[in-house]
């Protein structure tokens, strides 16, 4: 029997290696985008249990909002991606550096 | 099932924006670059519309719609016409600085607008659904606009790393938020309050799990200690027009956001949030001003003294008092107004080529030009809270509220980092008024309509501080609604 926690570790687990994956990660701007996907999709597998579990539909309508947005996200985030590469023909995280933060 | 058709009336004022921004969107396409100022002012009427149909609507009685997840109320009211207001004189600084670099486009006008959409979507909103997306299409212009002057290498690192601690802070709210509707089964703010007040007994571990992820997310948003390292890079990355933006009207929301969800929705764990806004309130004052002192770029400079400020926000709204938000309110709108003017002069002082974002550049202002070196003497002694500017009024009642609710050791923490920050506000003055200018240069002439709002902006902060009644009044009145 899969139980509402097994669903909830899961997540978890997705989700913290989602936020590893932004922190740790030093190579790559696309990993970036990839993690920040992974979590969205994390936090959603939550509420799709939540919502079964509780019968109610406004965790699954909320779903699919999240998934609108993140599509959105993405566009945005890959344009951005390729204004920095036509700026400093790298998409390496070390290499941005030009401010400190 | 039966569908009931909503009363779309509460929501006027942001169906007209929506679609005067679709339209302006489509219009723009075909002008000229010669015609942009018809967008421009087509988006200035847009706000100025928009203010006339909320004031129009306003009234006492809070009104919810759209099955429970809009709301308009008093305080959706006084939040939306100080944002009108600000964004109104950030759209009109913004101009001559986009004309000298050739990005005067319409993009930026209408990233704009949706953003302010965003907003109030946000400010009114009664639901985590209709937070969310509001503060996503906040977010979502906000990236495309830090990232908007395409030439600039600095521009898009800064767009960069607010996109991505941007998605995470959102990340960390929605986990947070399905962690709070699985407990208590509900997305409205109203009935999740009610269930909270229902099982009002003990810790519920996986209740502070979620409430842990909503402030840290919140705290991103705002850019609070120790969430803050996008802030600095970000202000001084941007072109001053969007610093100018960012730093101003979202600040408005983000207390929308902070009284909607911790204050609306998790009101009954007042006792679990109120302790991580100390900390987080204790952090932002230190940091902010502290290492403000070191920057030399006034940019960065005020992007540490917004942390600051966000520490003062912060104490408003923890003490949990009636008295504490009208102050919190008080204080952000007064930042926003404040901050608007400061950015605003940076605009006023630059040129073509030339980015006056250094504090080497206000030298000798007061014998270059001694108005507007009045005028921002007037508002750096606002953001340093130096009576009878208006900001002395909104520091004193925050400190109150939180001396009220018996948290007197933060507010002496308090009194002494306004200290320490006055003293950057201050060397701006001295270097003003008491240092000859490095170089000489004409300052640009930017017309009347510039030199009037940025004298407007200036001496508003000077008579509201002598005249504080009116805005507080309207702070009380939009919180006891």
């Amino acid at each position: 029997m899969i139980t509402l926690s097994h669903f909830l570790v899961l997540a978890a687990l997705l989700f913290s290696i989602s936020v590893a994956g932004i922190f740790l990660n030093r190579k790559n701007v696309i990993v970036l985008l990839m993690c920040i996907e992974l979590m969205l999709l994390s936090v959603n597998i939550n509420f799709i249990a939540f919502a079964f579990f509780l019968q109610d539909l406004a965790g699954q309508v909320f779903v699919f909002f999240i998934l609108t947005v993140a599509a959105a996200e993405a566009a945005i985030g890959l344009a951005i991606l390729v204004l920095l590469f036509r700026n400093r023909g790298t998409i390496n995280v070390q290499d941005l550096d030009a401010m400190k933060g | 099932m039966n569908f009931e058709i909503p009363a779309f009336l509460p929501a006027v004022p942001e169906m007209f924006v929506l679609a005067m921004a679709c339209l302006i969107l489509a219009l723009d396409a075909f002008l000229p670059d010669s015609r942009r100022d018809i967008t421009y002012g087509l988006v200035q009427a847009t706000l100025a519309g928009a203010a006339v149909l909320t004031l129009w609507l306003a009234g006492p009685e809070t009104q919810t719609t759209f099955s429970g997840t809009f709301v308009a109320d008093p305080m959706s009211d006084v939040l939306k016409l100080a944002m009108y207001g600000v964004t109104f004189f950030v759209f009109l600084y913004a101009r001559p600085y986009l004309i000298e670099r050739d990005i005067y486009r319409g993009e930026f006008y209408v990233l704009g607008l949706f953003a302010v959409l965003g907003m109030m979507v946000m400010i009114s909103a009664h639901n985590f659904l209709t937070l969310y997306l509001g503060l996503e299409l906040l977010a979502l212009s906000s990236y495309a606009l830090v990232a908007f002057w395409r030439d600039s290498m600095r521009a898009s690192e800064a767009a960069m790393k607010y996109f991505v601690l941007g998605a995470l802070a959102s990340g960390l709210l929605l986990y947070g938020l399905s962690m709070i509707y699985g407990m208590t089964g509900s997305l409205d703010i109203a009935t999740v309050a009610a269930a909270l007040r229902a099982t009002e007994e003990g810790m519920n571990v996986p209740l502070v799990f979620g409430l842990v992820f909503v402030v840290v997310a919140v705290a991103f948003k705002l850019g609070a200690v120790p969430f803050h390292m996008w802030v600095p890079d970000v202000y001084d990355g941007a072109p001053t027009a969007v610093t100018l933006f960012i730093a101003t009207a979202p600040k408005i929301a983000g207390f929308a956001l902070l009284m909607r969800l911790l204050v609306e929705g998790l009101g009954p764990l007042h006792g679990d949030w109120g302790d991580m806004l100390v900390v987080l309130a204790v952090l932002s004052l230190a940091v902010g001003n502290v290492i403000a002192i070191a920057q030399t770029s006034l940019k960065r400079m005020f992007a540490y003294s917004t942390i600051a400020h966000v520490g003062f926000l912060f104490m408003g709204v923890l003490a949990g008092t009636e008295t504490g938000y009208a102050s919190a309110m008080f204080y952000i709108i007064v930042y926003a107004l404040t901050a608007a003017g400061g950015f605003g002069m940076i605009i006023l002082l630059s040129g073509r080529g030339h980015e006056a974002d250094q504090l080497d550049d206000f030298r000798g202002l007061a014998r270059r030009n001694p108005w507007f070196a009045f005028i921002m003497l007037l508002l750096l002694f606002s953001m340093a809270g130096v009576p009878p500017t208006v900001g002395f009024f909104a520091k004193l009642s925050v400190i109150q509220a939180a001396i009220g609710a018996g948290y007197v050791w933060l507010g002496i923490y308090a009194v002494v980092f306004s200290i320490i920050g006055a003293f950057y506000y201050l060397r701006v003055v001295k270097l003003m008024f008491f240092d000859d200018p490095v170089e000489e240069r004409a300052a640009a002439d930017r017309g009347g309509v510039f030199a009037t709002a940025i004298s407007v902006n200036g001496l508003a902060v000077l008579l509201l501080g002598i005249f504080p009644g009116l805005l507080l009044t309207l702070t009380h009145y939009a919180v006891a609604g």
